[in-house]
């Protein structure tokens, strides 16, 4: 096979990145709603139709929204192995959590209707909490020790060894500025669950979801802006230093790095990225503007445009960097060294280029299918076929 | 043994997986089981065939649902568990993966949703071509997880690169088309196939032997009776197909499934039943078919099949020789930018043994150190424990001819006897319902069980594919999953049993109505062809 030459690896390289960036921002764009619903749950509805209506409004599309993370674990190993091994590994009592949490949901969407005992239901509306709110945050904590770095370095070999004893890999976790991370996130789904409450619910479910869901938008506001002021004054960055090449073998080993004052010097570098922040801040306004004007299909939209911003941010600010090293920044994980070899991420590429459009066509046929507000009416008139 | 991180590890895998296993082959089965009944109810109009869609289709949502929880932490785990594994072959075995996700499971988990909420949303056909995408599917994520495990036993289409320190792809379409992932794909479709007849034939037999949901039932029994028999057929087939192909990739498996210690002269004999005593390295009692093992296993009654004593002789060598490409290896890491051209093609020469070396880090940390006794150790290694692989797979073989012989059965009763099923046949069924589901835990244990101690066979031992974790984390997750899993077992099958006893509930009046007026037809015309009512 020489098909594969036809795009240098470096070129690749930086597409897988984007790809990476586009998993990751798609699976928060649907799978995020399901979250900021499940989160929502107690708040929004009281009475037991009223969390049906809520349920039923993601109902049909959880289990397509949820292969996004699904895919997004199956692209990381394939085209990242390297940030595959060291994050699934490194943030390993966090991932078991975040993985309970999307073995739960399913099975509480599916089996909280099955039975009509109210103990029953209220327990699989608090699991529906719980594996919204959990993993919304942790994901956002995840980001935040990412941006810092992690303690994780390899052998010669390429083993990945992580310092400090076990219970730091999760209690560690729990910085402050990572928690501020773990906030932007958690608010911001919050914000997108009630964009898409106010979208396909009507009467107190969708009167409650678009008053939190306003109060949701400047918390993730503030919290982004805070975050990037720290970021800007108290974090420190990492920079690749020396000869290197870009299209050579994906060995950390090979790259010397050493740290730098702050991430901000990419925005000097490259000035355009500014761009990202920006659509994160106007979009999260937006939104709280369009949840207390009531407006529905517009609302989503400025929600969705915030989420790619903000996460958009992260990557753009961190480039090459993917996984930095705090306790040795020679194995930090970077764009140019972690990535499969030239053939994989090709043939990756081509797989991707012919069932990326499909799934987006049929996904938005499904969603198109199911376009309409669910109703107390429909609720409780399905109460078989519906959840 | 001593019990460390690796077997914890190890225990951790084969909970999870097995566990997962529970539900992965009724999904696959089901999934075709209800679009076929969807497809009779779209062609005939009948609503008997619509209630079966949907009754059946139930089932499969509380079952396809925990398949799906289950099947994440399956993806996960490489991660979290077996880092080094991820590292040392992500390149060839996380394509697989992440196609899985593009061309399969989106599509079921896209129209699974849309299945069950979009009866009023659709057109007949509409309805049906989503049931149908759901089917295929699942079948297709099966065939992407098989592609990626049939790599882990027969490794084609890669090679080390030394400056990355890990196998990458060299041809995709090696990997596609590789023949032990081929005859895996069918042979683990089939068994779901079976498993989903038995367990369609199984309730229905369940519901007749009460007097309850007659034309449902005998309807289903008809259905699973006839998917099960070609199933049946095929999973047995296609098993064979698997051996033939094991004696090309691996052949250590074939030994030990055989207990086979000495290479026989062609055509060896089949040992039907036997005591294997891994220590004498001999099988006590054993009782043989002759022949039958080489017809088998070559096809021919000429090709000889090596026995274990002598596969371990050709394991020692491929040890040296793996030691040979180590030291090739520090050197040509040592020198990147100015490796000699005689170290390099010393290397070349020897890479394929690579992880034969490797054995002996269970022993020493730089495998040069290693003594003779410990070559020899090592060597020693290569053969899996010899008696749970030989029972195992005795026992899912005759579980497998049970499948025909009972479906092959149900089938005569079902198309030449009118439907009718005497009582001791249908007890009988009730009671099976378990069977396939031992059958395919039992397969599945075969094939990983007799590939140790590899995960990827003859490239990465089991020992060196683990994270670096503490035992107690290791222990933590593992109990938080048998916890977590048990719970979930018992909700689902409370649940499984409760829509069971309460039997179809949807379309009741139209149905009954229906079935009414065509059990009258079929009275007025006694000597008519019984199923030969026309279509509304």
């Amino acid at each position: 096979m020489i098909l594969h030459e036809l795009i240098t690896y470096d070129v690749l390289r930086v597409i897988w990145w984007g790809l990476l960036g586009v998993l990751l921002i798609g699976f928060a764009l649907t799978d995020g709603f399901d979250m900021g619903v499940g989160a929502l749950l107690p708040f929004v509805a009281k009475t037991d139709i009223e969390r049906r209506i809520a349920i039923n409004t993601i109902g049909p599309v959880w289990e397509g929204n949820q292969v996004w993370f699904i895919l997004g674990g199956g692209a990381i190993f394939a085209a990242w192995p390297p940030l595959y091994a060291v994050s699934f590994s490194g943030f390993y009592l966090a991932m078991f959590l975040i993985l309970a949490a999307f073995i739960v949901r399913p099975v509480a969407f599916k089996y909280r209707s099955k039975r009509d005992d109210p103990r029953w239901r209220t327990t699989w509306d608090w699991a529906i909490f719980a594996s919204g709110a959990v993993p919304a945050l942790l994901f956002g904590v995840a980001v935040g020790n990412v941006i810092q770095g992690v303690p994780f370095q390899f052998t010669d070999d390429l083993h990945t060894i992580y310092e400090g004893a076990w219970y730091m890999k999760f209690i560690g976790l729990l910085d402050p500025f990572s928690i501020l991370a773990g906030v932007v996130s958690l608010s911001m789904l919050i914000m997108h669950g009630s964009a898409w409450l106010t979208l396909k619910a009507e009467g107190p479910v969708q009167i409650r979801a678009r008053a939190i869901g306003s109060k949701a938008a400047l918390v993730a506001v503030g919290t982004y802006v805070l975050a990037g002021l720290w970021l800007t004054f108290g974090i420190e960055g990492f920079r690749i230093v020396g000869d290197y090449v870009t299209n050579g073998p994906s060995n950390p080993l090979h790259f010397e790095v050493e740290r730098t004052p702050s991430w901000l010097s990419a925005y000097a570098d490259r000035p355009w990225i500014a761009v990202a922040p920006l659509m994160g801040i106007i979009g999260g306004l937006l939104t709280y503007l369009g949840l207390r004007a009531g407006r529905e299909v517009s609302t989503l939209l400025v929600s969705k445009m915030a989420i790619l911003g903000v996460i958009s941010s992260v990557g753009l600010t961190m480039f090459p960097f993917i996984m930095p090293s705090s306790s040795d920044p020679q194995s930090s994980l970077t764009v140019w060294n972690s990535s499969s070899s030239h053939l994989t991420l090709f043939i990756m590429l081509v797989a991707t280029a012919i069932f990326m459009p499909l799934i987006l066509m049929y996904t938005a046929w499904v969603y198109k299918v199911l376009w309409g507000k669910v109703t107390e009416a429909d609720v409780s008139e399905n109460s078989h076929s519906l959840y | 043994m001593e019990f460390g991180i690796v077997e914890l590890s190890r225990l951790q895998f084969a909970v999870t997986v097995m566990y997962h296993f529970l539900f992965v082959p009724l999904t696959l089965g089901l999934s075709i089981l209800v679009a076929i009944m969807e497809t009779v109810y779209v062609m005939t109009n009948r609503p008997i065939w619509r209630q079966m869609t949907k009754f059946w289709g139930m089932l499969f949502g509380i079952n396809f649902v925990l398949g799906v929880a289950t099947g994440i932490t399956m993806e996960f785990q490489f991660g979290m568990n077996w880092s080094y594994y991820s590292h040392y072959v992500g390149d060839i075995f996380g394509a697989p993966l992440a196609m899985e996700g593009l061309m399969a499971f989106f599509l079921e988990a896209t129209f699974v949703g849309l299945f069950f909420f979009g009866w009023d949303k659709l057109s007949k056909v509409g309805h049906l071509t989503v049931a149908w995408l759901v089917a295929i599917g699942s079948n297709f994520s099966a065939l992407w997880i098989l592609i990626a495990n049939g790599w882990m036993q027969n490794p084609v289409g890669a090679e080390f690169n030394p400056m990355t320190m890990r196998m990458e792809m060299t041809d995709f379409f090696e990997v596609l088309f590789n023949e032990v992932a081929q005859a895996k794909f069918v042979h683990t479709v089939s068994a779901g196939y079976v498993t989903a007849s038995v367990f369609v034939i199984g309730v229905s037999a369940w519901y007749l032997l009460r007097n309850r949901h007659v034309e449902l039932a005998r309807r289903s029994i008809t259905v699973g009776a006839a998917f099960g028999l070609a199933s049946a057929f095929s999973v047995v087939l296609l098993g064979d197909e698997s051996g033939y192909s094991a004696t090309h990739s691996q052949k250590m498996k074939l030994a030990a499934i055989e207990a086979m210690w000495e290479t026989h002269k062609a055509p060896a004999p089949f040992n039907l039943v036997g005591f294997p005593d891994q220590e004498a390295r001999e099988t006590h009692y054993a009782i043989e078919i002759p022949w039958a093992m080489g017809l088998i296993g070559t096809r021919s009654l000429t090709t000889e099949i090596p026995g274990i004593n002598d596969l371990v002789a050709t394991a020692e060598d491929r040890i040296r020789s793996g030691l040979i490409a180590y030291e090739a290896l520090l050197d040509v890491r040592a020198n990147r930018d100015a490796t000699e051209a005689a170290v390099m093609a010393t290397f070349e020469a020897h890479s394929a043994d690579l992880g034969f070396a490797f054995l002996l880090k269970k022993y020493v940390d730089n495998p040069l150190d290693a003594t003779e006794e410990q070559i020899k150790a090592a060597a020693d290694d290569t053969v899996p424990t010899v008696w749970p692989l030989f029972w195992a797979f005795r026992l899912m073989v005759g579980l497998g001819f049970g499948f025909i012989a009972t479906m092959a059965y149900f089938f005569y009763r079902a198309s030449f006897k009118g439907m009718n099923f005497p009582r001791p046949a249908l007890h009988l069924a009730v009671w099976m319902i378990p069977a396939p589901w031992i059958a395919a835990e039992l397969g599945w244990f075969v094939a990983e069980y007799g590939r140790q101690p590899w995960t990827v066979d003859g490239v990465l031992p089991t020992a060196m594919s683990v994270s670096a974790l503490s035992m107690t984390e290791v222990a933590l997750t593992l109990a938080g999953f048998v916890i977590f899993y048990t719970i979930l077992f018992i909700i689902e099958m409370g649940l499984m049993l409760k829509y069971i006893r309460k039997g179809p509930f949807q379309d009741v009046e139209e149905t009954d109505a229906w079935n009414q007026r065509h059990n009258d037809r079929l009275a007025g015309r006694r000597n008519a062809d019984a199923i030969a009512t026309p279509a509304e």
